[in-house]
């Protein structure tokens, strides 16, 4: 699923790889509508965020792994205060930690789509949601999540 | 092999302030303001400023032992320390990095500080101005989560979920700082009080965080003198023993994009044990607290971290007759705190431990023999220490 319009407005900073290109497989993913975090080939353990060693094993054979963008709510905030003056006339909007029960319970940060009002139930059902930022310089990719109920 | 122990070495012989401000509001540069606190230590603690020999702060303080040392003409410069993490993590810390060199031989005399303008400088509770983002804070910062109050909400969230803490509990932590600053003129929210309905009726900046569940933003500068016990006995102020200190975080604890293992946590789990171990003292044995509030949420999970009461009992315990000072169950943050006294980025929590060991504070706990003070919880790494008077050394 992707959206049209941008949960939050368009003027927050944008998400780049770093110099070193660490994180650079997930941000080309997101744009291709594709959910890829790391896995390590050695011993099999679920990463993320992005580094560069298994903290388990401590091999460097880590493997970007599509997954399905599906989970649960870990934790949440609705934000009231603005701290970017972008966000200055948006209004409350969702913050949620989603739990990725079928990826080692990693754990991914993004925003809970729909009315900002909502309420919000810790171990509730979610799916991603892609949002393309394609006018933006340069263009990228986030991942959302809305309630699945299933 | 002696013990390898802190418990009893080294003392807090001075503290100094400048006047507290709003955020912006300071008259002077922040450098300058970090000179007027130490000078304000050393009057305090009987002391020549050239006779500091070694510096020791925390979050990146701006303000270098070297130009430190060289501006108030000390003799020599012997201790240049920073305690590596952002946030108020550290204040603790840098306190036990100046008694370790003390007690190890390292230094005499060694000024922890901490001086903040950040009016002058960038705020902590805005985002900065970049076009781009990478690294951890592109996994948070682009779905608006950019600020620790964003980011910290969360964990509070979390615990609160795990262990049916109710709002109740955080409002009192809250309305403890700010009655707590009514007796205490250096507060910047002295002579505006908070009670139950006005802090029910304040916005929310981030759930479960209203206003008042916040720390200021402010400019000023705080500093402690630590020397050895056994010089610190013949000084003019009442001792201030350093009984044990701990730093740290558990197990992978900034795992980015909130993958902490321990997530609904201020991270004291694994450090407070250590913290008790070297100071020989358990949690009822302790006084008086004073808990770093970045937001009151950390507050919570500190105090249950430290053995204070169960998370379970959080509720029952986070009471305001519990919290205040001189006969509640626990006082906590006598001075007001980050919340209502100033964001000194908790080393105004350090003084006011002194304060209560020496029998001075504003909103004195009476015998306070142990207190305890708690640095930025959340943060990796936080730390913590106690504070105990002669008597304990018996």
């Amino acid at each position: 699923m992707t959206t049209a319009q941008s949960y939050l407005p368009e003027g927050l900073p944008i998400p780049v790889p770093e110099p070193d290109g660490l994180s650079e497989p997930h941000w080309s993913g997101l744009r291709r509508g594709e959910f890829l975090i790391q896995r390590c080939r050695k011993c099999s353990t679920w990463l993320w965020g992005p580094e560069w060693i298994c903290h388990k094993c401590h091999s460097f054979d880590l493997a970007w792994t599509k997954v399905e963008p599906e989970g649960r709510i870990f934790s949440w905030t609705r934000v009231w205060h603005p701290t970017h003056p972008v966000l200055n006339d948006r209004g409350a909007y969702i913050v949620v930690v989603v739990e990725l029960p079928h990826a080692g319970n990693v754990r991914v940060i993004g925003n809970l789509v729909g009315d900002a009002k909502q309420p919000v139930k810790i171990g509730a059902k979610v799916k991603g949601v892609f949002e393309q930022h394609d006018r933006a310089d340069p263009p990228y990719a986030l991942l959302h999540w809305r309630t699945s109920g299933d | 092999m002696s013990e390898r122990t802190l418990r009893g070495k080294t003392a807090i012989v001075g503290i100094g302030e400048t006047t507290y401000y709003k955020h912006g509001k300071a008259p002077e540069p922040e450098f300058k303001l970090g000179l007027m606190a130490i000078l304000a230590a050393c009057e305090d603690a009987g002391i020549s400023p050239h006779d500091i020999d070694g510096f020791a702060s925390y979050s990146n303080d701006r303000n270098e032992p070297p130009r430190l040392a060289a501006a108030l003409g000390c003799k020599e410069l012997r201790f240049s320390n920073m305690q590596w993490g952002g946030g108020g993590g550290g204040g603790s810390a840098a306190v036990a990095n100046a008694a370790a060199a003390v007690a190890a031989g390292l230094a005499d005399c060694v000024v922890v500080y901490r001086s903040l303008a950040q009016g002058q400088f960038a705020r902590f509770g805005r985002s900065a101005a970049v076009k781009t983002i990478s690294g951890e804070n592109a996994l948070s910062v682009p779905y608006g989560s950019m600020t620790p109050a964003q980011r910290y909400s969360m964990k509070a969230m979390r615990f609160m979920h795990e262990h049916g803490v109710k709002q109740e509990a955080l409002r009192a932590i809250a309305l403890a700082s700010y009655h707590h600053a009514q007796k205490n003129p250096a507060a910047v929210m002295y002579g505006r009080p908070l009670d139950e309905a006005k802090y029910d009726a304040s916005r929310w900046i981030a759930e479960p965080h209203h206003l008042y569940d916040c720390c200021q933003e402010n400019d000023g500068a705080a500093a402690l003198i630590v020397m050895p016990a056994e010089r610190a006995k013949d000084m003019k102020q009442k001792p201030a023993y350093l009984l044990g200190a701990a730093a740290g975080a558990g197990h992978r604890a900034a795992a980015s994009a909130a993958n902490t293992p321990d997530y609904g946590s201020s991270h004291f789990t694994t450090v407070a044990p250590h913290l008790y171990a070297m100071a020989r003292v358990k949690p009822n044995d302790i006084d008086v607290v004073q808990c770093y509030e970045n937001f009151t949420g950390g507050v919570l999970m500190s105090l249950v971290e430290h053995g204070l009461f169960e998370a379970e009992e959080a509720n029952d315990f986070l009471t305001l007759p519990n919290l205040v000072a001189p006969s509640g169950k626990l006082p906590l943050n006598t001075s007001g705190g980050n919340l209502a006294e100033c964001y000194m980025h908790g080393l105004e929590l350090q003084t006011e431990a002194v304060r209560q060991i020496r029998g001075s504070s504003c909103n004195q706990v009476k015998d306070a023999d142990v207190a305890l003070v708690v640095a930025g919880p959340m943060v990796v790494p936080v730390s913590t220490l106690i504070y105990g008077s002669g008597a304990t050394l018996q």
